[in-house]
């Protein structure tokens, strides 16, 4: 492994590739900052210019760097604006933009960019030690599993409930999948729901909803109610972390980065999953006042899938690197990049071009190192963003809003329907229903039914959830996650009412 | 009622329509071969309908007690806030979709920015006119140039 590291040091620290990094992480970084323009559609705008250059380490290297840059740059427009443009930074804006409305929004970007870059150095340590064995794991994992996966992921809902909510929780869950079921299934080749109308046979974009569930209600509430984004003396303030805030989110880091990490490498799954999980276990395992915390601005729930997101993108190089089998849609890109510079992925690229393996594995290293030093110093400036009068701030909220959905589809009825589904997200706001759990049941809808359908169709009929150990074991963490928090809550009461424990 | 109750009953018809198109109008039309799958179409949408039910029926009927907390807005006095700045904006943004096709990116577009502005109450048109014309510049040489997805920059009948 040290001469493999040696290799890939060598590669990645010419000139020539340090300034792709550079290049590529500056580039990710402020197109991912418009929403709508994700890691998978940067990658794929920026592959002629990396195939043009002939040689697959640099090219690479150049597509990691914007691959980081996109993620941050997302997590960026998810913390100032509320304005998720990317699945996987959903999570973030949870506990990233109360912080952001407290005047915080330096602080938490400083935290977003150190956790990102745990995650991601700690990932692409793994990587390094585990990536051979982990492939055979990967392969592991089957529809049933996947099927018990997304409900685990789904359970994370219970995370948003507060006391008295959970109905209320659950009919958004249930609402976001419902959503899911407009359009063509994969399936069946069937519009289902579609109302006869062309413009849903494919179903509802997914940033459509992002932005009519959390952008447009968030603008319009702005608008309604007019109140500063800046601190209380109109400073953007506390960008630095205090000691202790660095000690309250290390174990978050650490646990995320395994956690994320491993959801990672099994294809599929992926970001999105890994930091919706992420938050739901962090808030589960925290104490009982820091609970209250969670989506009210607490480090720790914007750390958490911060930090497992990245460690799941690096994570997903795993499958890719080890068998050609992308687990996400930006590895599938970047596999198509590798097979146009005659490089084929597979169990024998390290043995047959180990100069290539390694560079990737140094250039994440690299990229996000690269990465925090960049945007460390810009922060102040990122953050001034909200410092920009409201009557000028306002409009371009919208605008880019509609621009994200737009530039998407190339389709000007979706921004209708995002409208149209902006109001109604805002009277759900109004009633005090939570948003997320909808958009993360519609995220993890269309993933779910297909695989209950693909699990069902092998085994004919619902026998997988029993004779599948693991899928069984996954099914009962998810009950646990669901019921946990209820128990929790129950005797929270009960102790109030002055029964005592029992022993 | 209160409004979450009022919602949780549209819901609730949403719930059943929603189900019924699953229930009673999805089966028929499907091809004999997929008769013999363990799974259909519908079975999913079913077992969603009938969670829905449940659920919503739960929050109507108030089974479930929450506190209630102070909200940020308060909705029964919405003619409090500057309500008539949100219609107005949504029914901009409403115009901006209907318009962007026809009359081009460029134009809707400085529209959309200046008019949103005018509306939130500002009136310093040295500064307005600028931002908005450069700004739409901007976001359109950075989607159209240097990204390469095309957007109509101006009304049909110029050839964009």
């Amino acid at each position: 492994m040290l001469e493999g590291l040696l290799i890939g040091l060598q590669t990645a620290f010419s000139i020539q590739n340090l300034l792709m990094v550079i290049a590529g992480c500056l580039i990710g970084t402020f197109i991912g900052m418009l929403p709508g323009l994700g890691p998978m559609s940067i990658i794929a705008i920026m592959i002629p210019v990396a195939i043009s250059m002939g040689d697959p380490s640099a090219a690479l290297i150049l597509l990691a760097g914007v691959y980081y840059g996109a993620i941050f740059g997302g997590s960026t427009s998810s913390i100032l604006l509320n304005a998720p443009g990317v699945a996987g930074t959903v999570a973030s804006s949870f506990d990233g933009y109360p912080m952001a409305r407290q005047g915080k929004a330096g602080k938490a970007l400083t935290i977003a960019a150190i956790a990102s870059f745990a995650g991601g150095t700690l990932g692409a340590v793994l990587l390094m030690v585990f990536a051979p064995a982990l492939s055979s794991v990967a392969l592991l994992f089957h529809s049933a599993e996947y099927f018990a996966l997304m409900v685990v992921g789904l359970s994370a809902i219970a995370a948003f409930a507060g006391s008295g909510q959970v109905a209320k929780a659950v009919i958004m869950t249930v609402l976001g999948l419902i959503m899911a079921t407009v359009g063509e299934g994969a399936l069946f080749n069937l519009p289902r729901f579609t109302m006869g109308i062309m413009d849903l046979q494919s179903g509802f974009g997914f940033i459509t909803l992002a932005m009519a569930m959390f952008a447009l209600p968030e603008a319009l509430f702005l608008v309604l109610k007019p109140k500063d984004l800046k601190g209380d003396d109109g400073e953007i303030k506390d960008l630095r972390i205090t000691k202790e805030e660095a000690k309250a989110i290390a174990p978050v880091v650490g646990r995320q980065s395994v956690q994320g990490f491993f959801i990672g490498v099994l294809p599929g799954a992926g970001a999105t999953i890994a930091s919706f999980l992420g938050y739901a276990v962090e808030r589960n395992i925290a104490p009982k006042e820091e609970q209250e915390e969670f989506g009210k601005g607490s480090i720790k729930g914007l750390a958490a899938p911060e930090t497992a997101n990245n460690a799941a993108c690096t994570g997903s190089f795993v499958p890719l690197l080890t068998l050609g089998i992308p687990g996400s849609g930006t590895t599938a890109i970047l596999l198509g990049a590798l097979i146009a510079l005659n490089v084929t992925p597979g169990p024998r690229l390290m043995l047959d071009e180990p100069q290539i393996f390694w560079a990737v594995i140094m250039s994440m290293f690299i990229g996000n190192l690269v990465l925090l030093i960049l945007n460390l110093p810009l922060i102040p400036y990122i953050a001034k963003v909200l410092s920009v009068p409201r009557n000028y701030l306002i409009p371009f909220i919208l605008f880019f809003t509609l621009m994200g959905a737009y530039i998407g589809q190339n389709n000007a009825t979706e921004l209708l329907i995002l409208v149209g589904f902006g109001v109604c997200a805002t009277a759900l706001k109004f009633a005090d229903y939570p948003l997320a759990p909808l958009l993360i049941g519609f995220i993890l809808g269309g993933m779910m039914e297909d695989n209950f359908a693909r699990s069902m169709q092998l085994y004919d009929g619902i026998s997988f959830i029993w004779e599948r150990p693991m899928t069984l074991g996954l099914l009962v963490i998810a009950a646990l996650l669901v019921l946990l928090p209820s128990y929790r809550a129950r005797r929270a009461r009960a102790r109030a009412a002055g029964i005592a424990d029992g022993d | 009622m209160a409004l979450d109750r009022w919602i949780a009953l549209v819901l609730l018809g949403v719930c059943l329509t929603y189900g019924y198109a699953a229930w009673f109008t999805m089966d028929g039309s499907l091809p004999p071969f997929m008769q013999r799958n363990p799974i259909w179409p519908s079975t999913f949408p079913k077992v969603l309908s009938i969670l829905g039910i449940v659920t919503t029926t739960i929050i109507l009927l108030g089974f479930e007690k929450s506190e209630i907390k102070e909200a940020d807005i308060d909705y029964r006095r919405l003619g409090d806030y500057h309500l008539d700045q949100a219609l107005m904006l949504l029914a901009l943004m409403v115009i901006y979709a209907l318009c962007l096709r026809p009359v081009g990116f460029l134009i809707s577009t400085s529209a959309f920015l200046i008019l949103g502005s005018f509306i939130l109450g500002e009136r310093k048109w040295h500064i307005m006119l600028p931002v908005a014309f450069i700004a739409t510049g901007a976001v359109w040489y950075l989607v159209q140039e240097v990204l390469g997805i095309y957007m109509r920059p101006l009304p049909g009948i110029f050839g964009g």
